[in-house]
Formats: structure tokens, sequence, C-alpha cells
């Protein structure tokens, strides 16, 4: 019998809703067993190689009786170092905080509130006050900080890898320069990735006058042309759409992903979980798209089809919808049932549904998309349309193409290659690094030693966006300073410093640059109120782009009759190492992917009928061929991926730091086929590949964990969540009251889209290390909250829940009666406290601890020795050592320094004003926390709600921490 | 049958019984005398700095008040020390040429900041904030004792847990009236333990649970 066989007939065979983590987990079989008991943190052989027993007792009697010398001696003299003249606003021992914003998604800006220690940001927050932020953050700009502080970045310019100054760069770039200018530039291309930089935007264009036939390009790897082509032919018109999901009350996702990737994903995040809780009136959310995203979980149906396949189900909605112009595919197509549903109850809700189609859908699904909102009447309501916001609306693949085939001509004399990594990431079938290698001068501006800086003869170290000055647009056009944080710790240059010396003007500083542009746009006396208020708030009023009114066309024609044959390959981004521009971010290589769970590593995705078809098992390192190119990689078995479509994630396999880890899936990309096509051969190779998935991790041993249900039943019914009643509630300890604050936490599974973002910004807040992916492989990730992922249903079309676990603060803790001393005590405010320095590590607490929430210090994970290191750590929280226990303390850091607050102005601290780490960065909101003392209170009013229950709640353990059931809202049709 | 131990072995035996009691008991005392003995507390122990500042001049003498110079006590957890100028303010006028100040000025001529040598150092795992202590009525002298009578500054207490404790245990025996705060020869006019209790209440101090939790000073 073959695992999917032995998968599928246990499903048949469990009662009831019956929930898994893994295929691994519902097949069962002796190698899971085994596998179980090797990653299982209680389980994992303490001594594992050569030191057997008796040697591990003898050096643990050696370290006993030498133990407590260690102890002696005196503590180093530590200096007080006054200012000699102290700076107005800074009192040491509370942060600061600066709004300024990152590029993220397509370059396009994400406004944050970044605190700052003694001038060291530590702290990325996201700005209320931003369009894109709303107050939340994503996963990238929480480690973003990380990524300034990292050792391994470009500390110097370098010419041929070796030393040189700035002075000797200028003097060789303005001799090159000069002759360029004599020949109107001719010889000179500038290669950046997206610009949205109004001010890098002026200087470009300045740049191009200065030297007419020179030649400014564009390209970033998972920016999409699409977008861009879609609107044109559906409107004529260069726009781009901006979704107002908080109006729809049906959303229909075409492979769009529109909650996991997208430069307006946050705002998405919130308007749509906004209307995901009983109260609202629910929304439904259709998503069809290939591999399991967020999204797709989050959905009330999810049809699981190939990516070339999306385009038939765009074509058959615009039909139906009766856009001019759109004719129905042949019914075999498309899955008729699931249509008609989605077709119905899109004309019930006409101006207050959205069609969403993926950017990495051709521009023919796009404007089919557009086009079908706008024969909805839903242009205007739920989707409106404003100008692109970038620089230089431009087919960026389109754009490298002459580039490569100027340079391989060699008529390019000087390459500037401002940021990301084309020698790296351009489409396989263009030779980049070839054409590259006959530019006489190659110069390249990088935070880090990739591909294209190998490749160049001058590499100078770009500044970090909060150690630089400079501007970004968000995606609806609202524009942001960027303020640095911290004077540059490796004497960086920005792009804007960068090409100021290309314009051949005297070298100047970046403040300078953004300032005088933005004067220019403001002019008047009152310049400098206008500009200290813009750096105050982090927006610039009255820079979102006007929205734009859409004539709509006809449709396209389509663009090819059928489906293409044969295994369809689909490339996506990783969702944590992006396009590989993190994949030196050890935060986010650490960071479980959404769904799959997978650390340090990327993979070829498999649906388990394809696995079955083809022969491959999870692990397998599988020979990937298409198009005449090929590379190996590990298979994880997907469920939900579709059948005969494989996801690859790209990103991996880059000369940045950790490239030992990943392939290489840009070598397999080619240009007629940048997000998917058909023809993929997988051969397998007999290697096998240990993936380090935390999904197995932490077990609870298949009880009641996740709950979730239709919208229908929850209203039908005014009973509570059921709880276990077998203890009856009674206990053996004794009863204990919090005539103070009592701390409390509920989680909202309905809104929780499984983003990560919350898990960054705890190891952020709490000084969390990493561990590295062989320690991930012993299930000894050191993340105080996690993410689990729970499916249900055939492993083909599951449906799929996010469940985030941090530390249950147990009124009855398991954890607190087991511990020999007293290291994990009861608070008198209910909080569950770990004391570091009276721990010495037996871990029974952990062994006690249902919810498996507790981490264990194996190894000294934090790097105490690196310099820069040093400067990120959060100075009100312990950095932890060897052989200690640690979790989850509620931010308590946060608690004391509010309650301090409180107390000095004679208060009790008010609803809202402790925020926890992740609760300040989830989009969903789904995070709520506060006194439950406190009548008022929104964490007292969620516990009210019918759906609030406790995990494990058999155990009588009365967590702190409970959780809201996932609500759904299907379409009684497809029932 | 011969005797297998020599009668000696009954004294011998009695001495090493006696003695392992003894020895243990001296190294018990000698260890308690040294955790509590000025060579590991530092308590009284004058720190050497890199200029000779004297409280017992500045506050005894001149009267100057401690948040003159230790600004952020009752904003931050760290009470603050004077920046260069803020000593130039006063010594651009008096003792201008005075050599054992250069130090001083080379710092305010050339940027570079004084290193003075910390007095009170806490482990890293104790999180103490000046500001709430302040807020809640406990005096200087109760922690730093009286700097007004010290040349160079030493520290006045062990800063042991046992310490912090006696305090987070029991504050009615410590708290004194906001007002006084910062006066280091201030005396209770009434008795202590009836005012301290008054206090308590007054400020809302919490109680000795809450106090004593971990978390208030360990995170």
């Amino acid at each position: 019998m073959t695992e999917l066989d032995a998968v599928r007939s246990r499903l048949a065979a469990a009662r009831g809703e019956h929930y898994w983590r893994t295929l691994e987990e519902v097949a069962d079989s002796a190698a899971f067993q085994e596998l179980l008991a090797r990653e299982m943190p209680a389980a994992a052989p303490l001594w594992l190689d050569p030191m057997r027993r008796r040697s591990f007792l003898k050096l643990m009697a050696a370290a006993l009786a030498l133990g407590g010398l260690g102890g002696c001696g005196e503590r180093p003299s530590e200096p007080i170092v006054p200012y000699v003249r102290a700076p107005e606003g800074i009192i040491p021992g509370r942060p600061l905080y600066f709004a300024t914003a990152m590029a993220s998604w397509g370059g396009l800006g994400l406004g944050l509130l970044v605190e700052s220690h003694l001038g060291r940001p530590i702290k990325v927050e996201g700005n209320p006050r931003h369009p894109a932020s709303l107050g939340a953050t994503d996963a990238y700009a929480q480690a973003s900080v990380l990524t300034l502080y990292d050792p391994e970045r470009l500390q110097a310019v370098t010419f041929g890898g070796a030393i040189r100054t700035w002075a000797d760069f200028l003097a060789v770039c303005r001799a090159a320069l000069g002759v360029q200018r004599a020949r109107r530039g001719t010889g000179l291309r500038i290669l950046t990735e997206t610009v949205t930089s109004p001010t890098l935007g002026a200087q470009l264009r300045a740049v191009l006058e200065q030297y007419p036939e020179a030649r400014w390009h564009q390209w970033e790897p998972a920016r999409a042309d699409a977008v861009r082509g879609g609107t044109l032919a559906a409107f004529g018109d260069d726009v781009r759409p901006l979704h107002r999901v908080v109006d729809a009350d049906v959303i229909v996702d075409l492979d769009a992903d529109f909650l996991g990737c997208g430069p307006a994903h946050l705002a998405h995040v919130r308007e749509f979980a906004a209307r995901r809780r009983p109260g609202q009136a629910m929304n439904r959310l259709y998503v069809a798209e290939s591999g399991l995203t967020p999204t797709g979980a989050k959905a009330d149906h999810r049809l699981p089809v190939r990516a070339a396949d999306v385009a038939a189900l765009a074509r058959a909605l615009a039909a139906a919808a009766g856009v001019a112009g759109a004719t129905a595919p042949p019914a075999d197509q498309v899955p008729a049932r699931w249509l008609q549903a989605v077709t119905r109850d899109l004309g019930r809700h006409r101006g207050r549904s959205l069609v969403v189609a993926g950017e990495t859908q051709p521009a023919e699904v796009q404007a089919l998309a557009h086009l079908t909102n706008a024969a909805l009447g839903n242009v205007g309501h739920t989707v409106s349309y404003v100008p692109a916001a970038e620089a230089r609306s431009e087919d960026q693949l389109a754009s490298l193409h002459v580039l490569v085939d100027d340079m391989a001509a060699g008529r390019v004399e000087l390459l500037v290659v401002l940021g990301g990594d084309p020698a790296f990431n351009a489409p396989a079938d263009l030779p980049f690094a070839e054409a590259m290698a006959k530019v006489p001068l190659r110069v390249h501006l990088s935070l880090y030693a990739n591909d294209t800086a190998a490749r160049s003869h001058w590499v100078v170290p770009a500044a970090h966006y909060l150690e630089s000055w400079g501007d970004v647009r968000a995606f609806d056009g609202t524009a942001t300073i960027v303020q640095p944080l911290i004077a540059p710790l490796y004497d960086g240059k920005s792009a804007h410093e960068l090409l100021a010396v290309l314009a051949e003007g005297p070298t100047r500083a970046g403040y300078d640059i953004v300032r005088t542009r933005w004067q220019a746009e403001q002019r008047g006396a009152d310049f400098e109120d206008a500009w200290r208020s813009w750096l105050e708030a982090g927006v610039v009023p009255g820079t979102a782009l006007a929205t734009r009114y859409v004539l709509p066309r006809r449709a396209p024609a389509a663009a090819r009759p059928g489906g293409e044959q044969g295994l369809e390959v689909v490339f996506r981004p990783d969702p944590m190492v992006h396009d590989g521009r993190f994949a030196a971010n050890a935060w986010l290589q650490e960071l479980p992917r959404p769904v799959s769970r997978l650390t340090w590593d990327n993979t070829v995705q498999v649906a388990p009928t394809t696995a079955g078809r083809l022969g491959v098992r999870a692990e397998d390192v599988v020979e990937l061929a298409f198009r005449g190119r090929s590379i190996r990689a590990p298979v994880l078995v997907a469920p939900g991926q579709a059948e005969g479509s494989l996801t690859v994630h790209f990103g991996y396999g880059g000369r940045g730091p950790f490239r030992e880890h990943g392939f290489n899936a840009y070598a397999i990309r080619p240009s007629d086929a940048l997000w998917f096509g058909a023809g993929l051969e997988v051969r397998p190779t007999g290697e096998r590949r240990t993936l380090a998935r935390t999904q197995h991790h932490q077990r609870m041993e298949g009880r009641d964990i996740v709950r979730a249900y239709p919208i229908e039943r929850y209203t039908a019914s005014a009973e509570r969540e059921p709880t276990a009643a077998a203890h009856g509630g009674e206990s053996l300890y004794p009863e204990r009251d919090y005539p103070g604050y009592r701390w409390g936490m509920a989680i909202d599974l309905s809104a929780c889209v499984g983003c990560n973002a919350c898990v960054v910004a705890c190891q952020a807040e709490n000084n969390i290390p990493v561990v590295g992916r062989t320690e991930v492989l012993r299930g000894r990730e050191m993340h105080w909250l996690r993410i689990d992922t729970y499916f249900t249903g055939d492993p083909a079309a599951p449906d799929a829940y996010f469940m985030p676990v941090p530390c249950m603060h147990c009124e009855n803790a398991p954890c607190e009666v087991v511990c020999p001393v007293e290291a994990t005590v009861h608070g008198a405010e209910g909080l569950n406290e770990m004391v570091y320095n009276r721990c010495v590590g037996t871990r029974y607490c952990s062994n006690n601890c249902p919810y498996k929430v507790r981490r264990f210090n194996f190894f000294e994970y934090s790097r105490w020795n690196a310099e820069s290191l040093k400067l990120l750590y959060n100075p009100d929280v312990t950095v932890r050592s060897r052989g200690v226990m640690e979790k989850c303390t509620y931010c308590v850091q946060r608690i004391v320094q509010t309650r301090i607050a409180a107390e000095k102005e004679g208060r009790r601290i008010r609803d809202g004003e402790v925020v926890t780490a992740c609760q300040q960065a989830c989009p969903a909101e789904a995070i709520v926390f506060g006194d439950l003392n406190d009548e008022g209170s929104r964490v007292r009013l969620l516990k009210t709600e019918r759906r609030n229950y406790a995990l494990l709640d058999e155990l009588n353990t009365k967590p702190r921490t409970t959780y809201l059931a996932a609500l759904s809202n299907p379409n009684p049709e497809l029932a | 049958m011969p005797q297998i131990f020599h009668p000696s072995t009954n004294t011998i035996s009695r001495v090493s019984i006696a003695g392992t009691v003894a020895l243990v008991g001296l190294v018990a005392a000698v260890a308690g005398g040294l955790f509590e003995s000025t060579y590991l507390t530092g308590v009284r122990v004058p720190r050497e700095q890199p200029v000779p500042f004297s409280h017992a001049h500045h506050v005894g003498g001149l009267g100057i008040d401690c948040r003159y110079c230790h600004t952020t006590v009752e904003t931050s957890s760290f009470a603050g020390m004077p920046a260069t100028e803020v000593c130039m303010n006063c010594h651009k006028q008096i003792w201008s040429e005075a050599p054992m100040l250069e130090p001083v000025r080379a710092s305010y001529r050339t940027g570079q900041p004084l290193h003075w040598n910390r007095v009170y150092d806490l482990p890293g795992f104790a999180y103490f904030d000046h500001s709430i202590h302040v807020a809640k009525g406990v005096g200087c002298v109760s922690c730093h004792g009286r700097v007004d009578e010290m040349p160079l500054l030493w520290r006045a207490n062990t800063l042991y847990m046992k310490w912090c404790l006696g305090c987070h245990e029991e504050p009615w025996r410590f708290v004194r009236p906001r007002e006084h705060v910062f006066e280091l020869e201030w005396r209770p006019s009434e008795d202590q333990e009836t005012l301290g209790h008054r206090l308590v209440k007054e400020y809302g101090i919490m109680d000795r649970e809450h106090l004593t939790s971990c978390y208030v000073c360990h995170r």
C-alpha cells in the first residue's frame, strides 16, 4: 500500500472532524514514529556521539566540582560614559521612536516606527498612519534590524576583491564618466530594481539628461510585468488596482494570494479579518490556486488548479458576468459546479464583490479580472484605479533583454548596478553574467557579496535603509521620507549618494539630496515646519495618487486554446527569503514557512497524488528538467497542491552567507515562463535530503486542539464552546485570587492568516537566538511563539488552519510544580514566571508542559562575541545562556514599564496600553492582550464570546491564553 | 585473635570526627564571612575615579541637589550621569585652572567623554528602575547612604538580593514622604512604623506578594 493510500484509508476511518498536521502523521508509519522519537525534544538523545553515559557522568561530576569556582572572582568593572554635551530629548533608559519606511514588495514602501535605545535601532513596529502598514508589520520588516547589524554585510569599497577607499572609487569613476560625457553617455548603463523613490527617480532622469545616450534599466525577479500589461489590456491605461477588501462580501482570488504577498497585503489582511468575526456580515472567499497559500487556507472554498488553468476560470467568470467579448471556454476545461456557484454568488453581490487576479498570472487573466469587476459594478466600490507609483512603469523583462543585448554586443562601457543581484536572478535563458563580463567597467552597490558583486570590478557597500536618507512611495502613492536611525555602520553609501557621483556634481550627503528634492516640491518659508512634520508623521500628506477613471475595453482574445500538456512548474519567491534578498537573514531563514513549516531550505512542492504517480516520496532529491536546464531539489509532499503542478521557490542558492542551504531555482526559470510553464520532467536521483520542518515538533498528541465551524452553526446555537467537564473545574491546587491585574490573551483563529510576523516580532523583542538547521532537525528551535498548521479533509484539497501557540500562562501550571529549584513560579498577576538565573536545566518543566511551549538552550545559541550583534539586543530583556529554560513571558518588560508609568501617575493601566510584541505586529488583529479584571477590556469581551475555548481544557490547567474558534462562511450550493 | 586496631585508633577517630565537624563549620564560617566581607561586596570601599569628585564637598558642603546632575532619576530607570558640560557650567568660572580638573576640561575640549567607574553595579538580569522608587517615597539615602559624607563615593550596601527583599517585603520600614526623598539627613518626626504604613497606603505601594514576584525585577 502506498503512503497516500494509507493516508486516505486512515482519514476515511476517522470519525468526526479529524485534524492533522502532516501527511506522515496521518499515515502513522513506523518511519514517522521513528522520526517523531528522533525529533521530539524530550526524546532527543542527550549524548549523541562518542560520549557514553559513564563519561558523561564523569564530566558532570567534574563540572559540578569546578562549577562553584567559576562563580568566584571579581566582576569586571563597568564604566559609565556620559555625554560631553547631552543631546536634547534623549533620556537614557527610555526608547525613542522614529518614523521611517522600508522598500518592500516591488520597491513599494511600508511605513514603520523604529524603536531606538541610545541611538541603536532595535525593534521595528508599523506606522498606524501609513496606508500599507496601519500599525502592523510583516516578517521582512521585523527581521530587517538583524540585517542592519549583520557582521557579514559588505564593509568596505573593494576593487577586484581588494579593499580600496571611496576616494579611489571616485577617481576611477569620474575618469570613466568624463569619457562618457564626451560621448553623450553612449556606453553608460544603469540597472536598478524597481524605483519608487521620487528623489531617486528625479536623480535618474537628471543623469539621463546629462548623458542623453545613456540608458536606465530596471529588473526585479519577483515583480510581475503582467500587472501593467493587464490594465493596459483592460483599460488602455497604465494604472494599478487598489482593493477595498473590507467592502467586499464575496471575493474571488485567482492565484493571487492577496493576503500573503504584495505591497498592500497588510492592509488587505486587516480589512479581510475585520469581516471574519461574528457581529459583522461575514465575507466569503473563493480561491483558485496551484499551491496552498495563506490566502488559500483562509478560503471558504478553495479549488486547487494548475496555474495555467486559471485563465479558463477567469474567462468563464468574465463571460458569466457579461464582459463584452468574453466567451466561455469549453465546459470540460472548468469545474462547472464550482464556477456556477461562484458566478451566482458574484451576481448576487454586484458592487459588493471583488475578483483579484494574481500578479503572476498573464496579462490576459488580469485584464479579465479587471473587466469582470467593471461588469459587476465593483469599480469605484471595492476596487479603484490609480496611476503606478513607480518612478517609471515599464516592462522590466524587455528592459533587461535590451541591456543584455547591448552588453553582449559590446555597446556598454560602464555598467552601474544599484542594488539587486541580476547575475544571480536574471532569467536562465538570458546570459546576463556572460554578457556582463564584456563590460569594461562594472560597478555594483550591494549589501552583501553576492553573485553580481563577484562579477563586478568595483563593489560599493550599500547603506541599510535604517542608516540612510531616502524616500519611498506606498502602493497608493503615499510618500514617506526614509530617515536613518543610525549613522552607517560600515561606511555604506545609499543609491542617492552613488547617483550623485554619476551626475558629476560634488559628492553630497543623502540628507541634502532628499531634502533639496522635496524643497523643490514645497516651496516657501514654511518648508522647515512641513519637513519636520513629515518626518514625525512618517507620511507626506497629499501624496496619495488620485483615482483615475477607467474605461473598460473588450476582453482580450484567448491567448491559447487549451491547456498545455505535461507537468507544470510554478515559480514563486520564497515566502521568507523572498527573491534572495533576505537569504542572509538568519531570522527569516529559520522562520518556518507558512503552511509547510519548512526552515533553512527550499523544495519542490508536489501534490500527494502526483508524488505517488511519479514514485517520489517526501525528502527524495529529484532532478527537475525544464526547457533544457536542470537542477536537483528535495521533494516536499504538499497537501492542497494542484495535481500535476509543482511549485518551486526561488531565492536560494545565491552567493550569500548561507549559500550551503537550498538550491538555485533561477537556474531553470526561463524568460518565457517566469511564473509557470508546462513540460517539467522529474527524475528521481536516489538521494535524500532531510528537511528541517518544525511541523512535527511540539505535537499535542491529536487532541481537540483546533476548532472550526461554519458561521451558521455559530449563530444557530446559543451554547458556549463545550468544555471538557470531566474534572468539573475542581483542582487539588489551592485556589488563588488575583486582586490586581489578571493578564490574559485571546487569539482569534478566524482572523489569523499565519503570516509569521508575530513570530519574528517576538524574536526581535525578546532576544531569541537562532539555532541553525541541524539544531532545528533535533527539534531545538527557540521561537517562544510558534504557529501550527492543521489540515482537515482530503489531502488533495484540505482545509487548513493556523494556530499561534505562545505560553498559555496556566493558572494551574503543570510546569511550576515539577521544578526542583523554583525557577518557574507563579506571579501575583498570574504570569507563569521563568527565572533564568535560578534554572539549572533539568527540563522537567518542559516535559510536564502539555502545550510544549518551553524552549531549552542546549548550547550557547546567542552570539556573544559578534560586536555588531550586541547592538541588536533589547536592553530590557536578559540574553539567556546555555543550560537555561525559557518561554513566552507575555512581554513582561512591556507590562512592567507600563505599570511603572501608570503608578507614577497614580492610576491603573488602561486597556490597550500594554501591547505584546506579537499583538503589535499582527496585521489581522488576531491577538488581543489585556487585563481580565478590567470590566471593559477587549480581551475580556472576546473571552465572553461563545466560540472562546481553552486549549486542552480537560487538563484543567486554566490557561490565561484562550482561542476563538475559526469561523467559515461556506456557500450552501457547494456544501 | 590479635587486635586489629591499635588503642590510639580511638583517639584518631575521635579527633577526625570532631575535626571534620569543626572543619565544615570553619569553612562555612569563612565562606559566610567572605560573602559578607567588603572584599566581595565592595561596601565602604572608595572607588578610584578619573577625577576625584567629592560628593561630600558638592552635596554636603555646597548643598547641590541630587537632580542637578542626576537629571533623569525621576523619569527613567537610569538616574543619569552628568554630561561634561554640566561640570563645566560651574567650572568655567570657579577652579577653572585647577590641575585636578584637567580631565574634565580635556573632555570638554576634545569631545571625548569621561569614563567614570561604576560604583553601584547590578547584575545584568536584575532590572532596577530609579523613577518608580523615587515616586514611591524611597529616599536616595536608603540605598546610597550618606553620600554627603563621602569624599570619594563608595557602595553603602551589598546589593545582594536579600538586601533588596528587605524593603520589598517590608516597605513601610523605609518609605518617606515624597518631598523628602532627596534630603539625605531627613529623619521622621514620628514613628517610622506608623508613618510607613500610612505612606504605603497613600502611595499605593504594592503588597508583599506583588513586590516579591520574580518578574518585578527579573525578566
